[in-house]
């Protein structure tokens, strides 16, 4: 299938692997700092277990990537500086309290499981398989997040002011999801990726009656729309834990 | 040139391959292994992962080809493909057994739908109960959730339908 695409679809293609590869390592290192430190233990679980999927979906995009640029997703993963880096801000923001880590996850994963509904259809085949093969997990995932901000929001006092807090941070960025690069458009021409505008219209007609079910206000803030190589101080932080052990390994080093 | 063992040989060593996370179950009852060609010199296994983020995967496709040479295979090939995707309803009967008697619930058999199959009841592995609930969607490895049966009042562990 590869060598059917032209260079620059392929460059196109490259660079969309790689945002989505980068949103679920980035997202699932976030959740994994709960290990050890969830509320209750069932949770402990569920978030280890929430955060190996997103990571071994990153493993996928990074391999797909790897047969159209031979970048190894290792290699990727560890030695890449920040300004390298494409997830979208809301994925790299500090965990916060549980409120957060929730809503984060539940509005990532409509968006991820609106965007598989709609890969599976892609003329790319090794992209319409991989979104075949991830979309059965995501029901987990998307079950598991709902019904946590569905309860916290309309839990206690004190849930829903965390959960509504949450929200107010988390809505103008997770606008960031939707904004289409440079080869976006061609991708859609081509039908190898969803148009990006479609998809905001999908998502936001789940998440909006779904959030004002709950009782949460949807903010007014103004969304976020700049790039995908613009990022907020916190993800070199986050870098320098992720890969630091890769980094100091020496080639003798053995597991 | 070495005598290269037949297609049948080859299924039945991979009866001997453990899933090394649930280790009375085979590759073959997992129903990973997808394809195996023998072409000359050159045998290939084809296998499919579970879940996507499995990190038994990798130990699975080592353990596939040290089977291989152990037949007399110089160099064997294990080529992973994700089409179609792997389901639980891919569990052999005899892999449901074995589950079973190991005291992980099987997975319901959903004929291509998980999703309706999230809140099937479950009987208890122990005891056959079916006063059994789901304490815990997420479990110990990504392919297993959390049950507790009220009537032996025994924690166990379900194979997750995917």
């Amino acid at each position: 299938m590869t060598g059917q695409l032209d260079a620059q679809l392929q460059q196109a293609l490259a660079d969309r692997l790689l945002a989505l590869a980068d949103d679920e390592v980035i997202l699932g290192h976030r959740d994994a700092e709960w290990t050890g430190h969830a509320p209750i233990l069932e949770e402990d679980i569920a978030i280890a277990n929430l955060a190996q999927d997103e990571i071994g979906h990153a493993l996928i995009w990074y391999q797909l990537r790897e047969d159209l640029t031979g970048r190894d997703p290792d290699e990727t993963v560890y030695f890449r500086d920040a300004s390298a880096y494409r997830n979208v801000q809301m994925v790299e923001l500090p965990k916060g309290d549980w409120a957060f880590t929730m809503l984060r996850q539940y509005l990532f994963d409509v968006y991820e499981r609106l965007l598989l509904d709609r890969l599976v259809a892609s003329t790319h085949a090794p992209l319409a398989e991989a979104a075949a093969k991830i979309r059965r997990e995501e029901i987990y995932h998307y079950r598991h997040t709902s019904t946590w901000v569905e309860r916290l929001a309309l839990g206690t006092e004190e849930s829903h002011r965390r959960m509504q807090d949450g929200l107010d941070r988390l809505w103008p960025f997770a606008a960031q999801l939707f904004v289409a690069g440079p080869g976006d458009g061609a991708l859609a021409a081509a039908g190898i990726f969803p148009d990006l505008s479609e998809l905001q219209q999908a998502w936001e007609a789940t998440v909006r009656p779904f959030l004002e079910q709950a009782e949460l206000t949807i903010p007014q803030a103004e969304p976020l729309t700049v790039g995908r190589e613009r990022h907020t101080h916190w993800l070199p932080i986050l870098l320098g834990e992720m890969q630091v052990v890769a980094r100091v390994e020496t080639p003798e080093t053995a597991w | 040139m070495s005598q290269m063992p037949s297609q049948e040989q080859i299924w039945r060593a991979l009866q001997e391959v453990m899933d090394p996370e649930i280790p009375v179950l085979s590759l073959v009852d997992l129903g990973i292994i997808r394809e195996v060609k023998v072409e000359g010199q050159e045998v290939t296994v084809v296998m499919t992962p579970t879940f996507s983020g499995c990190p038994a995967l990798e130990a699975m496709r080592q353990e596939v080809e040290e089977k291989l040479q152990e037949l007399g295979v110089p160099r064997p090939r294990v080529e992973v493909v994700l089409d179609p995707p792997w389901s639980s309803d891919q569990i052999s009967p005899e892999g449901r057994r074995k589950l079973e008697a190991f005291g992980l619930a099987p997975p319901p058999v959903h004929r291509g739908d998980p999703e309706i199959m999230l809140n099937p009841v479950v009987p208890c592995p122990y005891c056959g109960s079916r006063r059994t609930r789901v304490t815990n969607t997420f479990g110990s490895t990504l392919c297993r959730a959390i049950y507790y049966c009220d009537a032996c009042q025994q924690a166990f562990e379900q194979f997750k339908p995917l």
